[in-house]
């Protein structure tokens, strides 16, 4: 790999932190004084940095392995990546003067990333053999997927009779019931381990208080959790990618099985939802020779941030193998043939009429699909009262911001970037709006990140 | 998004899915499904045709229509940043909102405070503001008062465009020349009239502003055109725009309005009148003053012999004294006070013998006199911006009373610096610290020329240094470390890197403390050359040589 043009810019360094807080820290260390002995070469980057003890942290980052840039650092920080780290990357992409290219690891950087390499390696080699010699017991295996289908299907029976239940005695009961019945429900579906079916119940639970017009909301939710078990129950009848799709669902663990696509991936965007047990990372890519737009999801533990991380605007060669199912774009990160590096090319855009069509063409193979991914090409963001709308440049057509996407201070980005201009900008569209999550400014310039 | 409302069998009609919706608040029981299959319930034939409903309206979602379009936002001819000045801007502005809070500040540079001068060099460069860091200028900017004129400029107009979109940054507009509504071009006479004729009071200051940045006298004719009308509040704000560009040419508009009725304007324009050493006024106080002070020659040696006022006249009032002096203070040297702050120094060696300014502050001056006097004169000198009284008055900078409460406050001596050219106040400020220290020093610190010229530099790290070998701790000199931090030439870097050492401990010493300033030094040394950094990042790269220019071997 060679230096010329592989440096990161600081947004994409900073797109690591794991919190604001790592940001502010990681800003203050990326200047040359704390450092000494930097350098960098075959795609890592090392440094020692300066604490308040009497020795030193080593810390050096792995840009090129094939899991997605690698951290280590020996100061007591449970952050991932800690500060050290995004210091280090910060004067790396800052200042060639400061981490000379081209030059060999020290010995305590070179073991660590040796071990590192080693382990990708037998990763490679062990997933590679296991799936070709199978489960060790087949039998076994099938036995204990037979079990949990009969424990999904009582589930999803119970769920049925629940549902009737409630729309028997009406919605307007279940408002006033409160919350507790939706978080039992939720719990029965735990208990039958359909995961896709607990987190669906339990944003139910959420729905009577969320505003005017609930009970349409309601209604739509609890109908598309009926046809969710409905699916289900009735699997053997469907064709197969939709009865994937419902597996899918219902969330049970699927692995990727299609054929690898070699491309050089764009990173389109990369977000985080947080929830109190588990940051789950998605990240956008798309496709330059195959066109397609795939997603990845990374999980990192409470408190900590998914280990993958892909700065929008970089472009890997890599390859991706998508899931089981229709419609949904999700794929595995396979074998990676050069580290990101600083892409120029954009996604090509359509039209908001296109952008609709395109989410109501996707709902036929999962009718369950909150968004698809989209570039708009040459829209403008324009205020409507409290709401905000992208309309295109050149028809009469809009497609509203998501609430979450108007709260943002990302919308204030889109809307700076574009001064009242057509702009490309990539995000979901879905039936609640689109949710903007990248942008580029009319004629050339970077990405800039939205999320 | 809109509903299709077209689609020919597709579509649902209106009414079926806001029956469903009201089936299911009411609940099956009460009320049956319009349509049951047989076999099924009618909880389950109720889920079946909402799951349908719902699938079909998503699907069949439109763009809804575009709202009006905001107008564009102006354009900004200025050239875009260099690469690295950009990344440097948005790792100066991730720091802001940052760790302000208390406890040891570690040898990381605060970035937040290298945001002024990291503006100030990018507005002098010309750069335009990247649009997507805008947002975070502006949340900055809203934050700190002091950051707004540079971050206001260097955001540029595309700022105020958005500042009309988010009541948050309503700041900008109210803080930016002009405001919402754009200034008239000064050389539009009749958009200056109406703005002036019409304007709100904010419109008309900035207008009034803006004109006298440019063309002093049109700014003053065009307040004389209204003045009669003025209410009296915004004829004191108007008059005190007058500062700008003040000159001779404004003293007949001035005189006239020492016969204001109001009290504060009549002040005002004597104050202005007074900072005018050729104009009526200065000289009408001129007199009265030398007729309060003369040299005495009947001791052994020339003493100032000081008579202050019997009375404040009707005249002497309508220049501008005020008759009633604050409490605690005697009215007679009150008044005197104010005659002679109001006369120009000019006047002063031509009455006191031909001596120079350093001479006549040599002078004794008998009664007690010379507290009230000095301090007169400083506040002339100020007003006056008269160098040579200023470097009288503040005297040598090693002589003891320098250090300590004298006749010249610090707050003072701050303001007589200001007067003197920037290399003699860092001159006078280093030899103020090579001899009293730094503890004084901070404010005399604030008013010199940013970078440090070199023997200030020196002085200042050279008392730092001897602060430390005293074996206090650090923080006891925060104030001035931090504004070592933003103020030393960033060249003092390769002199500062032996005392990053963590020295030996004295056995006096604080404990702890040795570590504390190699600590802070490390701070020092790495904010210097992060300024460097940010320094060069700025700086527009050489365009390529012409080839030719300087032929290689030509001369053989």
């Amino acid at each position: 790999m060679t230096e010329q043009g592989v440096r990161w810019t600081a947004e994409q360094v900073l797109a690591l932190a794991p919190d604001a807080a790592s940001r502010r820290a990681g800003s203050k260390l990326g200047v040359a004084g704390p450092w000494s002995g930097t350098g960098s070469g075959e795609g890592t980057v090392w440094g020692l940095c300066k604490g308040s003890g009497s020795r030193p942290y080593q810390t050096v980052v792995d840009l090129a392995g094939a899991s997605g840039p690698g951290f280590k650092c020996s100061c007591p920080s449970r952050k991932f990546p800690c500060k050290h780290a995004l210091g280090l990357l910060l004067l790396w992409a800052g200042d060639e003067d400061a981490v000379p290219a081209g030059e060999r690891p020290p010995d305590w950087a070179g073991q660590w990333l040796a071990g590192r390499r080693g382990r990708e390696d037998a990763k490679k080699t062990g997933t590679e053999g296991g799936s070709a010699g199978g489960p060790a017991d087949p039998e076994a295996a099938r036995r204990r997927a037979e079990r949990r289908a009969e424990r999904v299907t009582a589930g999803a029976t119970e769920l049925e009779q629940r549902l009737a239940d409630l729309l028997r005695g009406g919605l307007a009961a279940a408002e006033q019931a409160g919350y507790g019945w939706w978080d039992e429900t939720a719990a029965r579906m735990v208990d039958a381990q359909a995961p896709g079916l607990a987190a669906r119940v339990r944003e139910l639970g959420a729905v009577p208080a969320s505003g005017a017009g609930w009970p349409a909301r309601l209604l739509e939710e609890c109908a598309l959790l009926h046809l969710l078990d409905q699916g289900w129950l009735r699997r053997t009848r469907l064709p197969d990618a939709l009865a994937a799709t419902v597996r899918s669902r219902i969330g049970l663990p699927a692995t990727p099985d299609g054929p690898p696509l070699r491309d050089r991936w764009l990173v389109l965007a990369q977000y985080d939802v947080v929830d109190p047990k588990l940051t789950t990372r998605r990240i956008w890519l798309h496709g330059a020779a195959s066109g397609q737009t795939r997603q990845l999801l990374s999980y990192g533990a409470a408190g900590r941030g998914p280990e993958l991380s892909l700065p929008v605007g970089l472009a890997l060669e890599a390859e991706l193998t998508t899931y089981p199912g229709g419609g949904r774009a999700r794929a595995a990160l396979g074998e990676r043939f050069a580290a990101p590096a600083p892409a120029a090319f954009r996604p090509p855009g359509t039209t908001t009429a296109e952008a609709a069509a395109r989410y109501g063409e996707a709902l036929r193979d999962d009718p369950w699909l909150e968004s698809v991914p989209v570039t708009l090409d040459r829209v403008i963001p324009v205020p409507d009262g409290d709401r905000w709308q992208l309309a295109d440049a050149d028809t009469d057509t809009a497609l509203p911001l998501t609430g979450p996407a108007r709260s943002r201070p990302g919308l204030w980005r889109l809307v700076a970037l574009s001064g009242g201009a057509p702009v490309t900008v990539f995000g979901e569209c879905g039936h609640r709006g689109f949710t903007p999550l990248t942008a580029w400014p009319e004629g050339a310039g970077e990405a800039v990140p939205l999320c | 998004m809109n509903r299709a409302t077209s689609g020919g069998d597709t579509a649902i009609p209106e009414g079926t899915w806001e029956e469903l919706v009201t089936t299911a608040l009411l609940g099956t029981d009460r009320r049956a499904p319009a349509h049951v299959p047989p076999g099924r319930t009618a909880p389950a034939a109720l889920l079946d045709a909402a799951a349908v409903a719902t699938v079909r309206r998503r699907a069949g979602l439109r763009p809804g229509r575009a709202a009006r379009r905001p107008e564009r936002a102006p354009a900004d001819p200025r050239p875009p940043l260099p690469a690295p000045a950009a990344r440097r801007l948005t790792t100066l502005l991730a720091d802001r909102s940052g760790g302000a809070g208390g406890g040891r500040r570690g040898s990381a540079p605060d970035l937040i405070e290298l945001l002024p001068q990291w503006l100030a060099a990018a507005n002098a460069h010309g750069y335009a503001a990247p649009p997507q860091s805008l947002p975070a200028l502006l949340d900055a900017a809203r934050g700190r008062t002091d950051l707004r004129p540079a971050a206001l400029a260097f955001a540029g107009p595309r700022a105020l465009w958005l500042a009309r979109l988010n009541p948050d940054w309503r700041f900008a507009l109210r803080a930016a020349p002009g405001g919402g509504a754009a200034l008239p071009d000064t050389e539009d006479a009749e958009g200056v009239r109406r703005l002036w004729q019409e304007g709100l009071f904010a419109e008309r200051a900035a207008l009034l502003g803006a004109l006298r940045a440019r063309t002093p006298a049109r700014g003053r004719e065009l307040l004389a055109s209204t003045w009669g009308t003025e209410r009296a509040e915004d004829r004191l704000m108007f008059l005190d725009s007058l500062r700008t560009g003040l000159s001779d040419a404004d003293e007949p508009f001035l005189e006239q309005a020492l016969g204001d009725r109001s009290r504060n304007v009549r002040a005002t324009a004597a104050d202005l009148l007074s900072a005018l050493p050729g104009s009526a006024l200065a000289a009408r106080m001129a007199v009265r003053a030398t007729a309060c002070v003369a040299l005495d020659r009947t001791g052994d040696a020339p003493a100032i012999v000081v008579e202050a006022p019997l009375e404040c006249d009707a005249d002497m009032e309508r220049d501008g004294v005020v008759a009633t002096p604050p409490a605690g203070r005697g009215e007679r040297s009150w008044w005197l006070g104010q005659l002679v702050e109001s006369a120009p120094l000019g006047t002063w060696p031509r009455r006191l013998g031909g001596r120079t300014p350093e001479e006549i502050v040599a002078l004794p001056v008998t009664d007690g006199w010379q507290g009230e006097l000095h301090a007169a004169w400083c506040r002339a000198a100020v007003r006056q911006r008269d160098a040579a009284w200023s470097r009288a008055l503040l005297g040598s900078p090693s002589a003891p009373e320098a250090g300590g409460p004298g006749a010249v406050s610090l707050a003072e001596r701050a303001k007589l610096l200001a007067a003197l050219e920037p290399g003699e106040r860092a001159a006078w400020v280093a030899g103020f610290i090579a001899t009293h220290g730094l503890s004084e020093a901070f404010q005399l610190l604030g008013v010199c020329a940013v970078p440090w010229a070199p023997p200030l530099g020196r002085a200042v790290v050279d008392a730092l240094d001897i602060a430390r070998e005293a074996g206090s701790y650090p923080w006891s000199f925060s104030g001035v470390m931090g504004l070592a931090e933003r103020c030393l030439d960033p060249a003092e870097a390769t002199r500062l890197e032996t005392l990053l050492a963590v020295p030996d401990e004295p056995e006096d010493a604080a404990p702890g403390a040795g570590g504390y300033w190699a600590e802070a030094f490390q701070r020092l040394v790495t904010t210097l050359r992060l300024r460097a950094e940010m320094t060069r990042e700025l700086v527009p790269p050489a365009g390529p040589r012409e080839e030719g220019a300087q032929p290689p071997d030509a001369a053989g």
